[in-house]
């Protein structure tokens, strides 16, 4: 029983992660129509921006968060202007060509100034929680309560105030909210911003546990687009409920079944689910 | 003046002129490594002709091509070293094999539009770089495959020095274009073009969508296998980071550069690319701080590349100098570019 609730603490924890870092995707994906492959590369530079506050610059570990969701929040208003905003009109390959270019250079950047090492992030939650057998770390707690505070805040920003409600009507109807005024490029940009923020907090939360070095974004963003497919391309709810299932499909099929094939999991289950259903699970005319 | 040159080039006699370029290319190098740089872009371009056919005659982006170039390698790999066959009939397994699996991952992902093909190509390309990592019983794991059979030699023919290794792989570069040129002016190729500019346009032609993307696919995969297989045979040591996705996107690369959807684009992007890396080696860890910008670049301002570009300049230039059809087959080629032109516009 112990096993077994530890490996639901483990499932929350990861699950939490994959869904700020799908919540992201899913935003862009709902407004832009891109699906951002360049995500996994804001993910990273978040880490390795925390990582620099924390270590070069000597801040606490808050102010580095903070610090680096700023930076992220700018990377991304930066690549929706440089890059997707010209491509707006062109057909849909070329943005995913072109996101493949900011993954690339962003890596290669990295990895100039940083090299390819590993890196150990700090944190002032190293402890553990022994409660009754089940052993919780501190920072995993942490990660479950910023995630459950992020996606409140979210859904209160995007719910009650006006600008949240200009992106969700966007989201809705491009053509409907741009006749009742809506400025298309402030939204996308707001949209590429709450994305960076929510890549470099994730990010910032998950490194102490893992390690930071310029290859931690790709397994993390292919997971995140599994997690979109099967909460359908664009929904918010569909983000965290997916990010959960991939979560705890991983921390259960890691301890039962396999921990050296624990990562084919999530694509696996893409596979065998898109193999049955082709529009997702929850899909709300995701096609 | 500019388009005399062009039109010289468009001549179907320059194509011929390339083909013996490429045959005197060893006696011009200055030094063997020269030689076996060339081979190995040759045979990364057979893969990103593959990929051509896929992603830019039929629209669909299939991110596991380069999963499929290292299957093919793979299974030249162990069934040479492991199982003790010769690379012949090895390299037909290999063709075999990256056929059947396309035929299956087509069948499942091609049911998937746009975005969600890519990103489930992605996920099926990853699958296979993690498999290739992690079942060391099959695969040897991180340690990868040593002792793999170079290709028979015939006679005095020995395929393990570079010189043979680089014509025998030209045989196959060229067959692939002339196959790849063949499928462009057949039918199939121009329905694959049709369901590029648009599914439920081609699906109201009478296409079977499904059966014509999976041709495409299996050809390309095809094409992969075949390239993986010879570079196993050339390069004699695969390891899982061959699999790596980042090959894939290296591929995008190289088409996007020679154009996608042309047939001389992936020859021209690949061999411009392999030698510009080549002669910025000192920037080997960091050469993508160069190219990621410039495929950002390339897809906004030049998304025809090097020869979808030029092909629809020479369209305009002729245009505006009024000069009528000459010839057939110019005119055919011309159009498919502006026909491209205005998709991508």
């Amino acid at each position: 029983m112990t096993t077994f609730l530890q490996q639901v603490f483990n499932g929350l924890t990861l699950g939490s992660i994959y869904g700020l870092v799908a919540l992201g995707l899913t935003l862009v994906y709902g407004i832009l129509h891109i699906p951002n492959f360049a995500h996994g590369a804001l993910y990273m530079v978040g880490a390795f921006m925390s990582y620099f506050f924390m270590v070069d610059m000597g801040v606490h570990y808050w102010v580095a968060m903070a610090g680096s969701a700023v930076v992220i929040a700018v990377l991304g208003i930066i690549c929706e202007r440089l890059v997707f905003h010209p491509l707006r009109n062109s057909p849909p390959i070329h943005d995913k060509i072109a996101a493949i270019g900011i993954l690339l250079f962003l890596e290669a950047v990295v990895h100039m100034f940083w090299g390819s090492d590993f890196r150990r992030m700090s944190t002032p939650f190293g402890g553990v929680v022994n409660l009754d057998g089940v052993f919780l770390r501190e920072q995993g707690i942490l990660i479950i309560a910023s995630t459950v505070v992020l996606v409140v805040a979210l859904n209160l920003f995007l719910r009650k105030t006006m600008v949240g409600a200009t992106i969700i009507a966007m989201a809705q109807n491009r053509e409907g909210a741009f006749l009742v005024g809506i400025d298309a490029n402030r939204v996308a940009m707001m949209t590429f911003a709450i994305s960076g923020i929510l890549a470099a907090v994730a990010a910032t939360l998950y490194a102490p546990m893992n390690l930071v070095y310029p290859a931690m974004g790709h397994l993390v963003i292919m997971k995140a687009f599994v997690i979109i497919i099967l909460g359908g391309m664009g929904s918010i709810p569909g983000a965290i409920v997916g990010g959960m299932i991939i979560g705890f499909a991983e921390a259960f099929g890691g301890y039962y079944i396999s921990d050296a094939y624990k990562d084919v999991i999530a694509f696996a289950l893409l596979v065998v689910i898109l193999s049955i259903r082709p529009q997702g699970l929850f899909a709300k005319g995701a096609h | 003046m500019m388009f005399k040159l062009g039109a010289l080039l468009m001549h179907p006699a320059s194509k011929y002129v390339l083909l013996a370029l490429a045959l005197v290319f060893p006696a011009l190098a200055s030094n063997e490594y020269q030689v076996y740089v060339m081979a190995t872009a040759f045979i990364w371009a057979i893969a990103v002709y593959g990929f051509n056919v896929i992603t830019g005659f039929c629209g669909q982006l299939n991110l596991a091509h380069g999963g499929f170039f290292a299957i093919g390698a793979y299974t030249v790999a162990l069934l040479t070293s492991d199982a003790g066959w010769n690379f012949w009939p090895a390299f037909v397994a290999a063709l075999l094999l990256t056929a059947v699996l396309g035929l299956l991952v087509g069948a499942v992902s091609l049911r998937l539009k746009e975005h969600y093909f890519a990103i489930f190509t992605l996920c099926v390309g990853f699958i296979i770089y993690l498999l290739l990592d992690k079942w060391e019983e099959l695969t040897h794991g991180a340690l990868g495959v040593r002792n793999i059979a170079a290709p028979d030699g015939f006679g005095l023919v020995n395929f393990r020095e570079t010189m043979p290794l680089y014509y025998l792989v030209l045989f196959f570069l060229v067959f692939i274009i002339w196959f790849t040129s063949r499928i462009q002016k057949s039918l199939v190729g121009r329905t694959f073009v049709a369901i590029r500019n648009g599914d439920e346009l081609a699906e109201s032609l009478g296409i079977n969508l499904m059966k014509t993307k999976i041709v495409a696919f299996v050809i390309s995969t095809t094409y992969a296998g075949l390239a993986g297989a010879l570079y196993a045979g050339m390069i004699r040591f695969v390891g899982p980071e061959d699999g790596n996705v980042l090959h894939t996107f290296n591929m995008i690369m190289y088409m996007l550069v020679g154009g996608i959807g042309t047939l001389f684009g992936p020859l021209v992007g690949t061999v411009g690319i392999v030698w510009i890396t080549q002669s910025l080696q000192f920037l080997e860890e960091y050469r993508m701080i160069i190219f990621g910008p410039l495929l950002v670049v390339l897809v906004i301002f030049f998304p025809l590349g090097v020869c979808g570009s030029f092909l629809t300049w020479m369209h305009r230039k002729a245009q505006a100098l009024g000069l009528g059809p000459k010839k057939v087959q110019t005119e055919s080629k011309v159009k498919t570019s502006s026909q491209e032109a205005s998709n991508n516009a």
